[in-house]
């Protein structure tokens, strides 16, 4: 009998914890809601710097159709040395416009070492250096490529 | 959830509010194109761009237009490519603004401030072309390092000022003077401040030219931040690089200029011609000064459809550096038949000319209209890419646009 009072206090305490922690996540599924519907409400009750950091802390690596999308960098072996060494001073939109061979990677390093106070890479540059050169690797364009990419509409006289 | 996905995911009107500020085209932007929201600065707010620009690196900021943004005759600052080498100066003082004249070839080394700048000596106006060097460099064959502009890195702005004459004379210039040089308050990227970004310059007699100017305005209205507020040296024709933006002194040299980006291979082509890919010595590498020929059809834009016996109305601009341009040419058969246009005088030495044509496509079927301008040496534009260099300068090949009869 004893221990099934104290079964059933437990229960008891189970219970309460249960419904005040649905209830409270009701509550923030509720304002989520809300704010999904009506993101005006915030303004009023918060100021912008309070909520800003929560939406840019989400899932910074996210990869999305093979790119790593805050970044714009192919995902591959390699991809956090290279978006860890080469992105603190210039954006990764400069390495990804650049299409270049293994040995004009290695001498663009060499250049920013000199001249831009890059680091020494160490163990990383041979990974960084072979991720760059497999993914931003040169393509043979010939002397002048056919246009493309043209948004055709209709010019009124 | 990402933030890209997030900001793509979210009604632009409730991005602002999450924000906290407007996006000013939030209505008008382009497909695909994604703010960088939440944090990273919006380049289309921050320097009041047409939503049309396109971001080529956004640290530094490095932007360039497409062609039918430049269709006006002078260049307005929403159309204008932006090419920065470091970081834009941070908190700039204009009653603090001073510009020192140094180096081993100045008489007297002097300072003066923005309003001595301005209330001592003359004020002049020119529209002057400004191109990046490396405008184009993103057709060379095998490809070429850096940010690869296509064809929208050039401009032609209303630019006013003082002569850079009048000051460096006015500080006096020693008759062994060969250069001069820059000196800005852009920082580095690596924020070292012993680092200048870029420090270029050009030789004495392109510094004494009438149309080489200090500037304080840019279409008439205070130079805008990323163009080089306050002070702005502007030297048309030549690499844009040497008109150094933010500038806080001008060094008179007695040999050439030996500042960051002045060396090596930057801003120069070998001084003999190279096969594609070839590998050159720095010593065999010479200083880009005047800028090629070149020419864009700015209207229509590229992918119209007119109806067959549509009469199809073209215009654009011509420059050619240091030169004029002579005559303008247009082919519809890809250059195997060319036809002369009317082209304008420029309003000034330096600045673009004006071009236009009214033209009849026979049949049905795809076109490209092709523009190529000569300057008053006879030198035209190739149609294909010029002669390779490794850093992918000078690209001044044929523009043309492609045209659709139904």
């Amino acid at each position: 009998m004893k221990f099934s009072k104290e079964f059933k206090d437990q229960i008891k305490n189970l219970c309460t914890v249960i419904t005040s922690m649905s209830l409270i996540i009701g509550i923030g599924i509720l304002l989520c809601m809300v704010l999904l519907i009506n993101p005006e409400i915030i303004k009023s009750t918060k100021s912008d710097s309070e909520y800003l950091p929560v939406v840019i802390g989400e899932d910074e690596n996210k990869i999305e159709n093979g790119i790593h999308v805050r970044t714009g960098f192919v995902d591959d072996k390699g991809l956090m040395e290279t978006i860890n060494n080469c992105t603190n001073c210039h954006s990764s939109k400069l390495v990804i416009q650049n299409r270049m061979s293994k040995e004009r990677w290695i001498a663009t390093i060499r250049w920013m070492q000199k001249t831009q106070n890059l680091w020494d890479l160490g163990g990383n540059e041979e990974i960084i250096v072979s991720y760059l050169a497999k993914n931003y690797a040169p393509t043979k364009k010939g002397r002048r490529e056919n246009l493309t990419n043209i948004n055709w509409y209709q010019l009124e006289d | 959830m990402n933030r890209r996905n997030f900001v793509k995911k979210a009604a632009l009107g409730s991005l602002a509010t999450l924000i906290g500020t407007d996006i000013v085209f939030g209505a008008t932007m382009p497909e695909g194109y994604t703010p960088l929201a939440l944090g990273d600065p919006d380049p289309f707010k921050l320097f009041d761009l047409d939503p049309e620009m396109v971001v080529l690196n956004d640290k530094p900021w490095n932007i360039e237009a497409k062609a039918h943004l430049l269709n006006d005759n002078i260049t307005p600052n929403s159309a204008m490519f932006i090419r920065n080498n470091g970081l834009i100066p941070e908190n700039i003082t204009l009653n603090e603004w001073s510009l020192t004249i140094n180096g081993e070839s100045v008489q007297q080394k002097k300072s003066y401030t923005l309003k001595e700048l301005k209330d001592k000596f003359t004020h002049y106006s020119y529209q002057l072309t400004l191109e990046c060097g490396g405008n184009g460099r993103s057709e060379f064959n095998p490809p070429a390092k850096g940010n690869q502009w296509t064809i929208g890195a050039v401009s032609c702005a209303q630019w006013t000022g003082v002569r850079l004459k009048d000051v460096l004379e006015d500080a006096g210039i020693k008759s062994d003077a060969v250069y001069i040089g820059y000196h800005a308050a852009d920082i580095h990227l690596s924020r070292d401040p012993k680092k200048e970004p870029i420090s270029r310059g050009t030789p004495i007699a392109k510094a004494l030219q009438d149309e080489t100017l200090l500037a304080f305005q840019m279409n008439n209205e205070d130079i805008p931040i990323a163009h080089g507020y306050p002070l702005r040296l502007v030297a048309g024709g030549w690499p844009a690089s040497v008109s150094g933006k933010w500038i806080t002194g001008i060094s008179i040299r007695n040999k050439i200029h030996d500042g960051t980006k002045m060396k090596g291979k930057a801003y120069r082509v070998p001084c003999k011609s190279v096969a594609p890919g070839e590998k050159v010595k720095d010593e065999d590498m010479c200083i880009i000064e005047s800028m090629p020929v070149k020419s864009l059809i700015t209207y229509p834009k590229s992918g119209a459809i007119i109806k067959k016996g549509q009469k199809l109305h073209i215009n654009g601009h011509a420059w050619a550096g240091e030169l004029t341009v002579a005559s303008m040419d247009y082919s519809i058969d890809f250059g195997a038949t060319w036809a002369e246009c009317p082209l304008n005088q420029p309003v000034n030495r330096l600045a673009w000319q004006h071009f236009s044509a009214s033209i009849i496509l026979p049949e049905k079927g795809y076109y490209e209209v092709w523009a190529r301008a000569t300057d008053t040496n006879g030198v035209s534009q190739p149609m294909l890419l010029p002669g390779w260099n490794p850093k992918g300068y000078l690209n001044n090949a044929c523009h043309r646009i492609a045209i659709k009869v139904t």
